[in-house]
């Protein structure tokens, strides 16, 4: 416990101290190091804890990201009080798409997601009026310091919401829903409820990433939130590891700053990244279905804090037979 | 007589139980052998151990060499298994089930077709019914038509007169022993029924817990006492 | 009420082929449109029928499928770039995709659904996607190219409305393509051993049935019905060719899949079709249905099918696995 809780503080220590020695430009490719944790952050409440999947939260961050944008750009609005707008408005949207998912299992919720994450854009480009359709909408840009303070100030605040979630009640219908079903009814834990709420933070959180995210481009367009952003959502959660809070942050900066780091290195073109990135991915589920959380977790020989010692850490949908 | 399958020591789990312990048992060229036993005692698993469905230990021996490799492997040596269940192709249709059975046969199959039709007259006029939708023993007689398509060397069935009327049961059985008989072909039989495995075989097992603790000649075991009080009823 | 559920599907679709072919009959536009829409729907099916393959023998649902048709529809151009006309190109594309196909099964799919379950590979298809489409763009470059058409651009006058010869092609090499493989499944004995390894894979093996090797061949039939799909999607003037050519395609055949009934074949067909024409005729007459509601209207169906008749069209009403 207290091993894990000094590991936290040194963690959270490098993140403060970072800023001070990076330029500008790192200053905010920092922040967006936050915006992937923010929003795989999201993508793990509903698929590592509650064993729902989806590839749909690039939706949710247009969600957020419009919002924000459309409020500063149209209404006046200053930058930061857009953020708990958005937060709202992801709320209510996950948890309207929260509701017919309960239907659903498994490959049919994938399925469904990930038409949603292709119709939204679509959708944002029609309605022009309101997002300023492909041509998009310019927004005042901010200091590199000022993001990533704005960003990892975010970050932080949800991950500090997750944690107290995750210990509570709530952690353990998360748990109880992801693991059986049939145990979890018959223990009056009503399912439905907590899969929806789960939905709604999940998609909460993913659209203040978006919020933010529209305010270090300064720019957004429906082509910005398309379907390659909800696969690197993906992505970054499978190499993490689903289920883990750990892993966050090493998906995070693994598809943020792995791409930059090749292409600027000159190791691969920008165009082979994706080859890279789906390789990996492929290599992942075949070796460690679980990602790297829980092969750091093993090499250093942590248990995770938020598993009870009776718990699995790995969501059972993707527990290897 | 030659032995065509040989177990030694063989063992099976399935995840952390152990089915079967240390299991022997020889199955002579030309015999009708019978596995006897209450449920769970291992006849079906041991099956399932020569046909590789399962992961086992210790040595088979088929027609003197080793038998290695999972179901398909199996089934191109010449064994044949009829599974509990039947595994019948239910979406298909019965023409279609035993031509699958002749899969793993080379060259034309009409012979094998003729001889299916003549010990089951009625597939002719069934033949593109689908499978499914056959009565439970005619989906048995169509399990073991499909299974002699394989030409096999080796018949394994398991559980054949489960849930079938004793008329049909007898038909079965009558066309074991001819198959027998006739083609010389080497069943391992698996029957709760004690009384028409007993008759129907040459030599029996007995197999309690995944052991076997009897075993002889088939008409020597319908006399014995603890087999009569046990699974004979009298 | 029971007694009249036989019926209702059969009537639906009865009565959406009475309405395309008296609107036809009424109104030239409607004819044409209907027909593209046909030719669109072709697209729908073939895509549509790869995904139920692999579907019905797996539980999985192949989210690469579209970016496999895209990489093979490159191939076919790369072919014709380099001299080689129209229809060798596309069948020996066919073949190149055939093999791609299985082999692609055997070095990503196969390895994750050794240790995974259904959804640890249905996130390695995710992978696969990814991995085809950088490809695409790592190998070609993402700048748009221009595929030559299949069929000289004539038009063919039919009752004194004028179709393109493009569309009634594509529809045509659909339908047939799809012919071919259903010939392939009834007729031949490994279409015979592919069945059978989909439907009971256990039964399968007892008879001497490799059916790891059933699926990646499978895979690789599917590709083959991608290939067709991508080729003619390249010659309609609507689709451009690039990286991201199939995704939109790739929901619209979900949506075919997912209405005809994820396990059938021939649901697929009548639903692609169905949807590419009525999609288009939608597209044409509701003013406020612009192209880009087109993929959102395809997402709406798909969740109303799903939630409605799970089973679609089609489908077994029993759900196997969960």
């Amino acid at each position: 416990m207290k091993a894990r809780a000094l590991l936290i503080g040194i963690v959270a220590l490098a993140v403060a101290l970072m800023p001070f020695i990076l330029s500008d430009y790192n200053r905010s490719q920092g922040a967006e190091v936050a915006v992937f944790a923010m929003a795989i952050l999201g993508l793990n409440v509903v698929t590592g804890y509650t064993g729902q999947i989806s590839i749909g939260h690039g939706a949710f961050m247009a969600l957020g990201g419009y919002t924000t944008a459309i409020l500063t750009h149209d209404h006046g609005w200053n930058d930061i009080a857009t953020l708990p707008v958005a937060l709202l408005v992801g709320f209510v949207a996950g948890v309207v798409v929260g509701v017919p998912a309960l239907r659903f299992h498994g490959a049919y919720l994938a399925l469904l997601t990930f038409a949603f994450a292709l119709a939204v854009p679509q959708v944002a480009k029609n309605y022009s009026s309101f997002t300023g359709g492909t041509e998009g909408l310019a927004l005042p840009t901010h200091t590199g310091m000022w993001l990533y303070g704005v960003a990892w100030g975010c970050t932080a605040a949800i991950y500090v919401v997750t944690v107290f979630l995750l210990h509570g009640r709530t952690g353990r219908a998360f748990r109880a829903a992801r693991d059986s079903e049939v145990a979890a009814a018959s223990s009056g834990v009503s399912l439905a409820l907590y899969k929806t709420f789960a939905f709604g933070v999940s998609a909460a959180f993913a659209a203040v990433a978006g919020s933010i995210y529209v305010l270090i481009n300064n720019f957004v367009n429906p082509d910005v939130f398309g379907l390659t952003l909800s696969l690197y959502i993906l992505i970054g959660a499978v190499v993490g590891g689903l289920g883990s809070l750990w892993g966050i942050l090493v998906g995070a900066a693994f598809v943020q700053l792995l791409p930059i780091g090749l292409t600027s290195s000159h190791v691969i073109s920008a165009e082979g990244v994706p080859v890279l990135f789906g390789a990996i991915v492929i290599i992942v589920m075949a070796l460690v279905p679980r990602g790297s959380a829980e092969v750091l977790r093993l090499a250093m020989g942590l248990p995770n804090r938020i598993r009870r010692s009776h718990d699995s850490s790995t969501p059972h949908s993707l527990e290897a037979r | 007589m030659p032995s065509l399958l040989e177990l030694q020591e063989v063992d099976a789990r399935y995840g952390p139980v152990r089915a079967l312990h240390g299991v022997t048992l020889t199955v002579g060229e030309g015999e009708i052998v019978a596995l006897l036993g209450a449920n769970g005692a291992g006849k079906t698993t041991t099956l399932r151990a020569v046909s590789g469905t399962v992961r086992r230990g210790g040595t088979i021996l088929f027609d003197g060499k080793e038998l290695r490799g999972g179901p398909e492997a199996v089934a191109r040596r010449g064994v044949a298994h009829v599974p509990e269940g039947r595994g019948t192709f239910s979406e298909l249709t019965v023409w279609e089930n035993l031509r699958l059975g002749a899969y793993t046969r080379r060259g034309s199959i009409e012979a094998d077709i003729k001889e299916s039709l003549a010990s089951f007259p009625w597939l002719e006029e069934r033949r593109n019914q689908q499978a499914g939708t056959l009565s439970g023993g005619e989906q048995q007689m169509l399990a073991i038509a499909r299974a002699m398509m394989q030409r096999p060397k080796l018949l394994m069935v398991d559980e054949p007169s489960l849930g079938l009327a004793p008329l049909v049961v007898a038909e079965i059985f009558r066309n074991l022993k001819t198959y027998n008989e006739q083609q010389g072909l080497t069943v391992l039989l698996v029957e709760q029924n004690a009384r028409n495995s007993l008759a129907v075989s040459h030599r029996a097992y007995l197999l309690e817990t995944g052991r076997v603790v009897l075993s002889g000649e088939s008409d020597e075991l319908a006399q014995h006492e603890g087999i009569r009080r046990s699974y004979l009823g009298y | 009420m029971a007694a009249y559920s036989r019926f209702i599907v059969p009537a639906l679709l009865g009565g959406c082929v009475i309405f395309l072919i008296v609107g036809s009959l009424q109104s030239s536009l409607f004819a044409q449109q209907t027909v593209s829409g046909l030719a669109n729907g072709g697209i729908y099916a073939s895509l549509g029928v790869a995904l139920v393959l692999i579907y019905r023998a797996t539980q999985v649902i192949n989210f690469a499928q579209g970016a496999i048709a895209t990489f093979t529809t490159y191939v076919a151009w790369q072919l014709m770039t380099w001299g080689l006309s129209y229809w060798p190109a596309f069948f020996l594309t066919l073949a190149i995709a055939f093999v791609g196909g299985t082999l692609l099964e055997l070095i990503t799919i196969r390895p994750v659904e050794r240790r995974g379950n259904v959804l640890t590979v249905v996130i390695a298809t995710l992978g696969v996607l990814i991995l085809v489409e950088g490809s695409v763009g790592w190998i070609w470059g993402a700048e748009i190219r221009f595929m030559p058409p299949a069929f000289p651009a004539k038009g063919i006058h039919v009752g004194g409305v004028s179709f393109s010869l493009q569309d009634l092609g594509t529809i045509g090499i659909s339908i047939a393509s799809v012919v071919v493989l259903w010939a392939l499944f009834k007729f031949t004995k490994i279409g015979l051993a592919m069945r059978a390894a989909a439907f009971r894979p256990d039964a399968a093996r007892l008879v001497g049935v490799r059916v790891s090797w059933m699926l990646s061949l499978g895979w690789g039939l599917a590709a083959m019905l991608g290939a067709v799909a991508g080729m003619m999607a390249a010659a309609s003037p609507s689709v451009l060719l690039q990286p991201n050519m199939m995704d939109g395609i790739l929901i619209y055949s979900f949506a075919a899949a997912v209405l005809g009934g994820l396990e059938s074949p021939a649901g697929a067909v009548v639903a692609g079709l169905l949807i590419g024409a009525m999609l288009n005729l939608l597209g044409s007459y509701v003013s406020w249905i612009t192209p880009q509601l087109l993929l959102p209207a395809a997402f709406v169906l798909m969740l109303v099918v799903l939630l409605v008749k799970p089973s679609g069209l089609f489908g077994r009403t029993q759900v196997r696995r969960v």
